[in-house]
């Protein structure tokens, strides 16, 4: 368990160093402009809105569709990959620096869009894997309901 | 390619830890409240506040940041299971302890990390 965890872990730094190496901006980078404001942390709001998205569609679909999966799944996909993708360190951080440059409206965007986003995200995730679900389960009903004519 | 590989290193740690502070946070405490999660966050933002400031101070370089900031601490944290957990909880009808869940970790991280930076500064 705690192997899979910690391989997942790596996997999503990995991938979200890759991703900031990509776009630096405020993010794990140290970009201040030449007008001395410091970029808006794009970046990383997009790893974490994406990673929560994964989340959700990850979670229900373990939860719900592909309930005989091996118990390692949620640990190594959730747990070590996505909870390495995403962070919450950088993300306070990264507000902490906005404020400390004088930028106190974009750190409190910062602060409330990341919140939107993340939580628009896992609940999109968790709406898309459900709605499929659904369609599949209404066709397979449809089908049999025929069958029975 | 250095860094890269130091980035694996400190999040082939962080993740684990978060994990073992999660399972020992289920045991202990019997409320099901997320304390793993909200520990574990918090601790980082403290560690990174502390270790960014480190960097700009010139105390740590660049490998450092890699292995500590962004995989350690990077990994540590977490949105995903902590966006997760704030939709059971108010999904579960506990929407009270979902917004105090949500505001906590906000305003208590972002102390931490002006509290590492503080000590950062303080130390070097």
């Amino acid at each position: 368990m705690i192997i899979a965890v910690a391989a997942g872990g790596a996997i999503g730094a990995l991938a979200r160093y890759g991703v900031s190496r990509m776009w630096p901006n405020g993010g794990d980078a140290y970009l201040v402009w030449r007008t001395g404001a410091a970029a808006f942390p794009w970046t990383t709001l997009l790893i974490n809105a994406v990673g929560c998205f994964l989340m959700g569609v990850l979670t229900i679909s373990l939860k719900k569709r592909f309930t005989g999966a091996s118990p390692l799944l949620s640990p190594l996909l959730g747990t070590g990959v996505l909870g390495g993708f995403t962070t919450f360190s950088t993300y306070t951080d990264d507000a902490r620096r906005l404020f400390e440059n004088g930028q106190p409206g974009p750190a409190v965007a910062y602060l409330i869009l990341t919140v939107g986003a993340s939580m628009s995200g896992v609940l999109l995730g968790v709406a898309c894997v459900a709605g499929m679900l659904q369609v599949r389960r209404g066709g397979s009903d449809t089908r049999q309901g025929r069958e029975g004519s | 390619m250095v860094d890269w590989i130091l980035v694996l290193a400190g999040g082939a740690v962080g993740a684990p830890v978060r994990y073992l502070i999660g399972t020992a946070a289920k045991a202990r405490l019997r409320w099901t409240y997320p304390w793993g999660t909200l520990s574990a966050n918090l601790g980082a933002c403290l560690l990174l506040g502390l270790f960014v400031e480190a960097g700009t101070g010139g105390t740590l370089d660049a490998s450092g940041q890699a292995l500590l900031s962004t995989g350690f601490c990077g990994a540590l944290s977490t949105w995903s299971t902590f966006s997760y957990e704030l939709l059971t909880l108010a999904g579960g009808r506990k929407s009270i302890e979902a917004a105090g869940y949500l505001l906590v970790s906000v305003v208590l991280g972002l102390t931490a990390s002006f509290a590492g930076a503080g000590i950062a500064r303080a130390l070097w």
